[in-house]
């Protein structure tokens, strides 16, 4: 393995963590619109935090992709075809939730709840699969000699996967929840925060449950034992420090954390798979490694550049974005449609 | 069914659906540009009215233009995986670039525009800078994806080691001769689509003219002006491009070029042009043909005379060129959809041309009767149609012609698809597709109708009571 190839591994790895730390929170609300607000004003109101930002959230999703497909080609297809379904599933949840913040505010009052709804569902969708893939993903899947995954039903869909799955709905529904009462002010607020202090009596529970499953469904604590032991610690400690901090009433604390227990989450997935990318269930000779399914030293060289180059422009304007759109939002009064 | 006929008509699907998109974006996203820019340089309310409304337009489509891009980027490694991995180490890197140079710039600056308007913080040149960075991450987006379209039309800068294609040259890659043809021809017909679009909906909205009020009425004179000047001026390069680009198959894949015109045989010299025709595919001839003499020579050489080969002579030499790698076999692509789609393709173009040159001429200042007539405000409103045909015949002869290759002489389409997706999830993702697509074109084609219900007017009082509330100067910061 080179170290460019380990460069492009620790990027991937950066992007997805970047993805959920920030496209986290808008899943959160998203799911939110139809579980904490009691009426249409608090929904325009909740929405409203995100409505300038989700969409340049979601393209980190998108550069994930686009990165994985340049720089390691063979985990991007294998990937990709293997989980045909689950990502058919991430994609509609992607598209009924992406137009639901157009859509909502410009249909009849009628049809308002219709895409309500589908920004909830959407919401739902994308990080259950998400988990589901993941953790799957880190468990092994019949990844032949050519490169090519034939799974079935039960490979990806199994005890682990599931509570992978429901765990990503609960990191990025806490993580929404605190982002909620940092952003808003009123009874949303304060229901945001009750709501996040009860739930993560729930998470504690799955944590466990994870943390177990982790050690006896995947090779991690072998391959990585410290690695992975250090990585369960950290996700734990932020998981109390958000939950003291939202009880404390300090809540960029609990945001920050619950989005730092995020990307923990993709480290630990990141630190446990290296130097693989994708382990085989049926021979570990099969395995994809991050060193026999990279891209040429030429291309990783030639992106590197174009990176190092964009990223500090792409990241100093998100957060000139973020700075602009600092205010708390107030319940909209009645009768007013949402900002543009 | 075969997988790989289902996942042809997939790319298809999707492929069509996003573009009807794709252009209706960078179109009226650039002439909303221009026309704030006219606000910020003359302060006339007409041209604020004119940008929010057609701003509320340009929203929908992009709403349904990205979240369908994003099917465009995961089914190349869902659908065709073996084709991301042989030429991944090149495909890869024009769509990662995209998504970090242009996705994120489009995404984050309009956020800032839609919800900026009247912050006060932000002036108005600040805000008119959003809807151009806005849109000239558009267009750099449509430079990068068409990128990595050339290299399929046209493959350079790769050398074939290991199984797969390999990068070695990435300044040949984005200065493919076939990029420049294929990003003037995208970028000019956007440019005139969105012309089009604006002129034509306000067209509609001028045959009832007592429905509207007088400033709403100079919003959509004044559109159909601004909207057809663009049509004029970018369908003009729109044809220039698309002759070089005609021009430029002759040598480079001249079975499309063939098929286009429906020739089997090779021309005589001079070579006469069939404006409508019709082969038989399955013996390879044509059926009949009404031919204008001397027009094919013209159109390839710009000249009288010379000859271009038929499909049976381009058979024969891609069968001498390539039957060490891929044995004898049938190069002829669908014929027909090609020699129709081209047709209705240019048609429309030189048709848009035409509605918009005699379109200003009517609504010069000294005679504006196109604004009265109602006939000619219906072809000017039925134009709106146009360009979503033409777009999506354009890219039928592009990928089509391209048969049987997804490289141009280096990976075929049955070498390129998943080996490993059942034809049980194709049918499902399919079938759900369809059904997804359906769904929001219905939903979009009724809320660009209820927009234009709307009008402008209903826009600016919907603002004025929504600013009122929308933030709470007291509310403490967060950070």
């Amino acid at each position: 393995m080179t170290a460019l190839q380990f460069f492009w591994f620790f990027l991937i790895g950066l992007l997805f963590s970047g993805f959920f730390f920030l496209e986290g929170f808008d899943y959160g609300v998203g799911m939110s619109v139809q579980t904490l607000a009691h009426n249409e004003r608090e929904k325009d109101q909740i929405v409203h935090t995100i409505g300038p930002v989700w969409d340049g959230n979601e393209v980190w999703l998108l550069t994930a992709g686009g990165a994985m497909f340049a720089s390691f080609p063979y985990w991007y297809s294998t990937l990709f075809s293997g989980y045909y379904l689950i990502l058919f599933f991430i994609l509609v949840g992607l598209i009924i939730r992406g137009v639901s913040f157009e859509f909502r505010s410009r249909v009849p009052a009628h049809q308002k709840n219709i895409w309500n709804w589908t920004l909830t569902i959407g919401s739902f969708m994308v990080p259950f699969f998400l988990g589901v893939m993941f953790i799957s993903m880190i468990q092994g899947m019949p990844i032949g000699k050519d490169g090519n995954m034939t799974a079935h039903f039960t490979d990806y869909i199994n005890v682990f996967s599931v509570v992978g799955g429901i765990a990503m709905v609960l990191l990025t529904y806490l993580h929404g929840l605190n982002f909620i009462a940092l952003k808003t002010s009123g009874a949303i607020r304060e229901r945001a925060r009750n709501y996040a202090q009860l739930a993560y009596w729930v998470l504690y529970v799955g944590l466990v449950v994870f943390a177990l499953l982790l050690i006896f469904q995947t090779d991690f604590i072998q391959v990585h034992p410290v690695g992975t032991l250090a990585l369960l610690v950290v996700i734990v400690a932020l998981t109390v420090l958000a939950h003291v901090a939202s009880f404390k009433g300090a809540e960029l604390t609990a945001f920050l954390a619950s989005g730092l227990t995020l990307v923990a989450v993709v480290v630990l997935l990141f630190q446990g798979l290296f130097p693989r990318v994708m382990i085989s269930s049926i021979d570990p000779a099969y395995d994809l490694l991050i060193e026999n399914s990279s891209s040429t030293p030429y291309t990783l060289t030639v992106m590197s550049i174009v990176a190092i180059t964009l990223v500090p422009f792409v990241l100093a304007y998100t957060a000139w974005s973020y700075y602009i759109f600092r205010k708390r939002i107030t319940l909209p009064a009645v009768g007013a449609s949402e900002g543009y | 069914m075969t997988i790989t006929a289902l996942a042809r008509f997939q790319f298809a699907m999707t492929t069509v659906f996003h573009f009807f998109f794709v252009p209706f974006t960078i179109g009226t996203c650039f002439i909303v540009a221009i026309m704030e820019s006219l606000y910020v340089a003359t302060k006339k309310d007409v041209y604020k009215k004119m940008t929010r409304f057609w701003g509320r337009i340009m929203l929908l489509s992009f709403a349904v233009g990205v979240v369908t891009g994003i099917i465009q980027e995961f089914q190349f490694g869902m659908n065709w995986s073996d084709y991301s991995r042989f030429v991944g180490d090149i495909f890869g890197a024009p769509l990662a670039v995209e998504a970090l140079l242009a996705f994120f710039m489009e995404s984050t600056f309009l956020g800032l525009w839609m919800f900026t308007w009247e912050n006060k913080k932000i002036g108005p040149k600040l805000h008119l800078t959003f809807i151009w960075l806005v849109s000239i991450g558009s267009l750099m987006s449509a430079a990068w994806i068409l990128i990595a379209n050339s290299f399929m039309q046209h493959p350079v800068g790769y050398e074939v080691r290991n199984g797969r294609a390999e990068m070695t040259d990435f300044f040949a890659l984005i200065t493919n001769t076939q990029f420049f043809y294929e990003y003037g021809h995208v970028i000019t017909g956007a440019f005139t689509m969105g012309g089009i679009l604006i002129a034509g909906m306000s067209a509609f909205k001028l045959l009832k003219p007592q429905k509207l009020t007088e400033s709403d009425t100079a919003v959509f004179k004044k559109s159909i002006r601004l909207g057809l000047v663009v049509t004029l001026i970018s369908s003009i390069a729109l044809m220039g491009v698309g002759d070089l680009q005609m021009k430029s198959l002759i040598e480079d894949q001249p079975m499309k070029f063939a098929a286009m015109e429906g020739d089997y045989k090779d021309s005589g010299d001079p070579a006469a042009w069939a404006l409508i025709a019709w082969a038989d595919e399955a013996k390879h001839e044509q059926v009949f043909g009404i031919e204008i003499p001397y027009m094919l020579s013209i159109l390839s050489y710009n000249k009288p005379s010379g000859a271009v080969k038929g499909m049976d002579t381009a058979n024969k030499e891609l069968n001498e060129q390539f039957k060490d790698k891929f044995g004898e076999q049938n190069y002829y692509p669908m014929v027909n959809t090609l020699f129709y789609s081209f047709r209705i393709m240019a048609g429309f173009g030189v048709l848009m041309f035409l509605v918009a040159a005699f379109g200003l001429f009517f609504t010069r200042k000294k005679k504006q009767i196109l604004y009265t007539k109602k006939w000619m405000l219906w072809v000017l409103g039925l134009c709106t149609f146009a360009p979503f045909l033409a777009n999506t015949c354009g890219w039928l002869v592009t990928e089509l012609g391209r048969y049987p290759w997804t490289v141009y002489g280096l990976f075929t389409i049955e070498q390129s698809v998943s080996p490993n997706v059942s034809v049980a999830s194709l049918l499902f993702s399919n079938t759900v597709y369809f059904l997804l697509f359906t769904g929001l074109a219905v939903t979009m084609v009724g809320l660009v109708i209820r927009e234009l219900k709307k009008g402008p007017s209903f826009e600016a009082q919907q603002v004025k009571a929504a600013n009122a509330t929308a933030v709470d100067p007291f509310a403490k910061e967060v950070f």
